[in-house]
């Protein structure tokens, strides 16, 4: 009657998985948020950064790892929640209040996921391959993505579901940071609290960083 | 009588009655009336149950032993909390006090694929003993009573073994869990071996087996929300599931004969 012990098919296993991409892809957004702030300082800082991004053979190396990551992630996540959720086929007719209670955002993981997962596919037809748009700095054509920001983020529509998407990535990452943390095993008495807080922190930094430029581009430029 | 407040209130009581695993249930509405506020939830139910096998009624089946906390028979989920309101207390030990007279209570039975339900509020955890049985024991015999101080064991680790020790089994983590994830129960039962000198020899091989026994009967996985220590009757810290996932990955890394 011994279970056969299989990592990658274990449930732990499983959640380590889901929190190693889950990590990776939060350090991704950091950096994008980081170099999306270029913004602020010029239109040729920005476009620039984003030419030197493209411009090295290692962006096909880094891209795959995303591709990848993401992959993983939202696949392992689909997975699990569907076990999950088949391991109570009857629901309750009360939920807990109080104390007791599983947070919303907890609850509402998945469809957090789904709605950054639509995000992420439409982001990235609007402006990887979207509208191509040049400018020549001293002597040097580069991709005018500042226009295209502009163009876009002018648009009431685009605004307000980035700004949805936006709260909905802050909320999914203020519990699956120090959630990835925990999968892994760390837990301690004193730094736990303080890696939550870390983990509440990076949420609010990353979201409201993303959420500056298009309210940027909207309202002030 | 003696040591009595006197006071008595009345509830409206929505109970799921279920005749058996494979029958249809439902909820089913009483009166609770003139219950004193000193009676336990489970005196509350004797109460209703006494007048219901006067009326020629089935009674409300549900697991109770000890009534003193420590047993961990009583598994209902009041209100949409398994035991009730109150953090580190067991059904047994939540008393009426806290309900307000009038107010309606929801009784439902642990809800878990892996916790089969067996009539009105009692369900099967023998899915339980199979994972303390997949691993959860010491097999070398560690002979009588060693003599103190022969055997170190900081105090810290022996405070921490404790702590997990007084888990008792009663499944309140898989009933709070969204997931119905049994992650709490299996980690402290690995933890309280973990953290002490005779655990040791077993200890990687324990761990991969009562995961693996616990995946097998059907639990789901740990979201690391923390209902489950929330919920909990003996207050089992977060900290014991994280050392699980830990050690499980160690022990995957050490095991020689661990697939992918």
């Amino acid at each position: 009657m011994t279970a056969k012990t299989s990592y990658l098919t274990s449930t732990i296993g499983q959640k380590q998985v889901v929190a190693l991409s889950g990590l990776s892809l939060s350090l991704f957004v950091l950096a994008h948020m980081m170099g999306n702030l270029l913004i602020f300082v010029s239109p040729q800082a920005y476009n620039m950064y984003g030419h030197a991004l493209v411009s090295t053979p290692l962006i096909y190396v880094a891209e795959a790892g995303l591709v990848l990551f993401f992959a993983l992630h939202v696949f392992l996540a689909i997975r699990l929640t569907w076990l999950n959720r088949g391991a109570r086929p009857q629901a309750y007719a009360v939920s807990a209040k109080g104390e007791k209670a599983t947070h919303f955002v907890q609850k509402t993981l998945l469809a957090q996921g789904l709605v950054i997962l639509v995000f992420v596919i439409l982001h990235l037809i609007t402006f990887k391959y979207g509208k191509v748009y040049w400018v020549t700095y001293d002597g040097v054509t580069v991709r005018d993505l500042h226009r295209l920001i502009i163009e876009v983020f002018s648009q009431p529509g685009y605004l307000t579901w980035y700004l949805v998407a936006l709260v909905v990535l802050g909320l999914h990452l203020s519990h699956g940071v120090s959630s990835a943390l925990q999968t892994f095993g760390a837990a301690h008495p004193q730094l736990t609290p303080l890696l939550k807080k870390i983990g509440l922190g990076y949420a609010l930094i990353v979201s409201l960083g993303f959420i500056s430029l298009p309210i940027y581009v909207y309202f002030i430029y | 009588m003696a040591g009595t407040t006197g006071k008595t209130l009345n509830l409206k009581l929505r109970i799921w009655r279920q005749s058996g695993p494979d029958k249809e249930g439902s909820f089913v509405d009483y009166e609770a009336k003139n219950i004193s506020t000193d009676a336990s939830f489970l005196e509350m139910l004797d109460v209703i149950n006494v007048e219901l096998v006067k009326k020629g009624e089935d009674p409300i089946e549900f697991d109770h032993d000890c009534r003193e906390g420590i047993c961990g028979s009583c598994s209902m989920v009041i209100n949409g909390s398994p035991h009730g309101p109150d953090r580190g207390t067991a059904t047994c030990q939540l008393h009426m006090r806290r309900f307000q007279d009038g107010q309606t209570v929801v009784v439902e039975p642990f809800r878990a694929k892996a916790f089969p339900l067996v009539k009105d509020l009692a369900v099967d955890r023998s899915s339980f003993d199979r994972i303390i049985q997949s691993g959860g024991y010491i097999s070398v015999n560690t002979g009588n009573a060693p003599d103190a101080n022969s055997l170190p064991v900081p105090k810290e680790n022996a405070d921490m073994a404790f702590a997990a020790a007084t888990c008792i089994g009663c499944g309140a983590c898989v009933a709070a869990c969204k997931n119905a994830s049994a992650s709490l129960f299996v980690s402290a039962k690995l933890a309280h071996l973990a953290l002490l000198p005779q655990g040791q020899a077993e200890r990687d091989q324990r761990t991969l087996k009562m995961v693996a026994q616990m995946d097998e009967e059907g639990f789901g996985a740990c979201t690391n929300t923390g209902a489950c220590s929330a919920a909990c009757p003996k207050e089992i810290s977060l900290e014991n599931i994280a050392r699980m996932n830990r050690d499980y990955a160690k022990a995957t890394l050490k095991d020689r004969k661990t697939s992918v």
